[in-house]
């Protein structure tokens, strides 16, 4: 697999030698097949400007990981992506993001459609505090008119699709929080899985919880990218090169580099990534 | 450099503990002493016609408050059914609407004072706005003070309650394409379930023992009710007026009430504790 994605080509990462410590203008994949692209985002808390001129390209079915230092813009990066930030008064993004091609910052953007086209897997499991099938059934609801057998069908594929179905088929009706914290979390899977988006952001998706849970959630992470367009947040370097195709290397609110995994991992661009990935700081 | 000597540390340290497991233990006896004065004074004045008759003239043996139970019991419910609506209502503004707004920090600061209120002055508020114009004491005038009472407290609770739940919830709701009321109503107070009866039940507990705005507003009647347009009987206003009387058996019948409201109260606050655990379970 890895030795496929070496043969993409990367059309701006040559063209960086003006600057040594500058962020670069990056692509990750050759056009066409894009699902994301950011272009010039910029985001602020209040008066406080977090991320600085953001350019990113996010290939379809492909699992692209954000990495960087804490603090360094990873989380609100994606967070611009389905809007969620909007939660808070005194957030705001300017920029454009391209989603198929439309831009989702625009005001006539659908929310609602936004956020059902792309899901979004938080830090800690956030189950709901109801049935496991209440959980899952919830985006559902929202979404989609469904009857009830529609709904169980739904709901079983996206529970499988999670890996979850097994463990969990015959207490349907348990509460989502009395599930361990690794089934907690595909839980939230499931629930995001079952509104079919296309896009899947994880926010560092394995960081609360234990090692075996976090190899099934790789795992669900290698099977999913065939249908899904995958963007992990991560601390974690070795996930980051067990899971990912595409890199994109965060410092300090600015997108520093990107490219296939591989190269951002046995030969990057810039020394500031070199540094960040070899454990010198961070 | 010699480090400075344990000794005064530790005496200073010794003498604060030994006053704060004091002062802690005092509140305790405190309560204790009134639950035991009360019990054994009020538990004579139980009986059959305690709970079923009508009060007696004065001066006459026997009889009972049954009027009283019922007109406090009324009130209280439906004080509550008004307050808890309206406070549960604000406190969402406050906790999920209104972040940093000044209108939230304006209802914030006005629900604070109300609160600190004494209750006297808001029995007085209610009859210059029900009595007044009325004509006379009612039990809606009651109802009113009540409901203003506890309006303050079911608003903060559930202000505070529902800023518990965690914001990751909001958040996940948020990112499956929940709107905000509907992430409100279907997910945070399922999350916030608990602390809101629990905060529901305490502003229950404290207008049930309230006597000062019923004073001005539902008065007493020795009567059955039979609307709650006439002056209104209940159990605080009863044990104000017995209490004073020269009569034995209405002395008597005073503790008998006062126990009645303490017992419920206590099982009110105990039943919220109750929920409180089940919850961390």
């Amino acid at each position: 697999m890895k030795s496929l994605l070496g043969t993409l080509t990367l059309p701006s990462m040559a063209a960086d030698s003006s600057q040594a410590d500058a962020p670069a203008k990056t692509s990750t994949a050759s056009r066409g097949d894009l699902k994301i692209r950011a272009r010039q985002v910029q985001f602020f808390y209040g008066e406080h400007q977090a991320l600085f001129d953001n350019n990113l390209e996010i290939a379809r079915n492909r699992v692209t990981a954000i990495i960087g230092p804490s603090g360094c813009g990873k989380s609100t990066h994606i967070r611009v992506y389905n809007r969620i930030y909007e939660l808070y008064g005194d957030q705001r993004a300017s920029g454009e993001v391209l989603l198929d091609g439309e831009n989702i910052l625009s005001p006539g953007c659908d929310l609602m459609e936004l956020r059902r086209k792309v899901g979004m897997i938080f830090q800690k499991p956030t189950p709901f505090p109801m049935s496991i099938i209440d959980n899952v059934a919830y985006g559902l609801k929202m979404h989609f008119r469904l009857n009830r057998g529609e709904l169980m069908d739904r709901a079983e594929e996206a529970l499988t699709r999670a890996a979850l179905w097994d463990e969990v088929k015959d207490d349907l009706h348990r509460p989502g929080t009395a599930l361990s914290g690794g089934q907690q979390q595909r839980l939230c899977l499931a629930r995001v899985l079952a509104m079919e988006p296309g896009v899947l952001l994880m926010d560092e998706p394995t960081s609360a919880i234990d090692p075996i849970a976090t190899a099934k959630i790789e795992e669900l992470i290698h099977t999913l990218k065939s249908t899904y367009t995958i963007v992990i947040v991560t601390h974690n370097m070795q996930q980051a090169a067990r899971v990912s195709d595409y890199t994109a290397f965060f410092w300090q609110g600015r997108i520093y580099e990107s490219g296939p995994t591989q190269k951002i991992f046995t030969n990057p661009s810039h020394q500031k990534t070199q540094d960040y990935i070899t454990g010198r700081f961070g | 450099m010699k480090p400075r000597p344990a000794t005064g540390r530790r005496l200073a340290n010794g003498v604060v503990s030994v006053f704060a497991t004091l002062s802690a233990i005092l509140g305790m006896v405190i309560l204790a002493w009134i639950i035991f004065v009360v019990v054994r004074r009020g538990l004579g004045a139980f009986n059959l016609a305690f709970f079923t008759q009508l009060p007696t003239p004065p001066g006459m043996e026997g009889g009972g408050l049954v009027n009283a139970i019922i007109g406090t019991l009324v009130m209280t419910l439906l004080a509550t059914l008004v307050a808890v609506p309206l406070g549960l209502m604000a406190g969402v503004y406050l906790a999920e609407f209104g972040q940093g707004s000044r209108l939230a920090d304006n209802t914030r600061f006005s629900a604070n004072v109300l609160m600190g209120m004494p209750s006297i002055i808001i029995g007085v508020f209610a009859y210059a706005l029900v009595v007044v114009p009325m004509g006379r004491f009612s039990g809606y005038a009651g109802i009113a003070a009540l409901a203003i009472i506890m309006l303050p407290i079911a608003a903060r609770t559930a202000e505070d309650m529902l800023r518990l739940v965690p914001n990751t919830l909001r958040e996940a709701a948020l990112a499956l394409g929940a709107s905000r009321w509907r992430i409100t109503l279907s997910v945070v107070f399922r999350a916030a379930k608990a602390g809101l009866i629990t905060g529901i039940l305490l502003a229950v507990a404290r207008v049930s023992g309230e006597t000062a705005p019923l004073l001005f507003t539902a008065l007493n009647s020795p009567y059955m009710m039979n609307s709650l347009g006439q002056p209104t009987p209940n159990l605080t206003v009863t044990i104000f007026n017995y209490a004073v009387s020269p009569y034995p058996d209405w002395q008597q019948k005073a503790w008998g009430a006062s126990l009645l409201i303490t017992g419920g109260v206590l099982a009110l606050t105990l039943l919220t504790r109750y929920i409180l655990r089940e919850r961390k379970t």
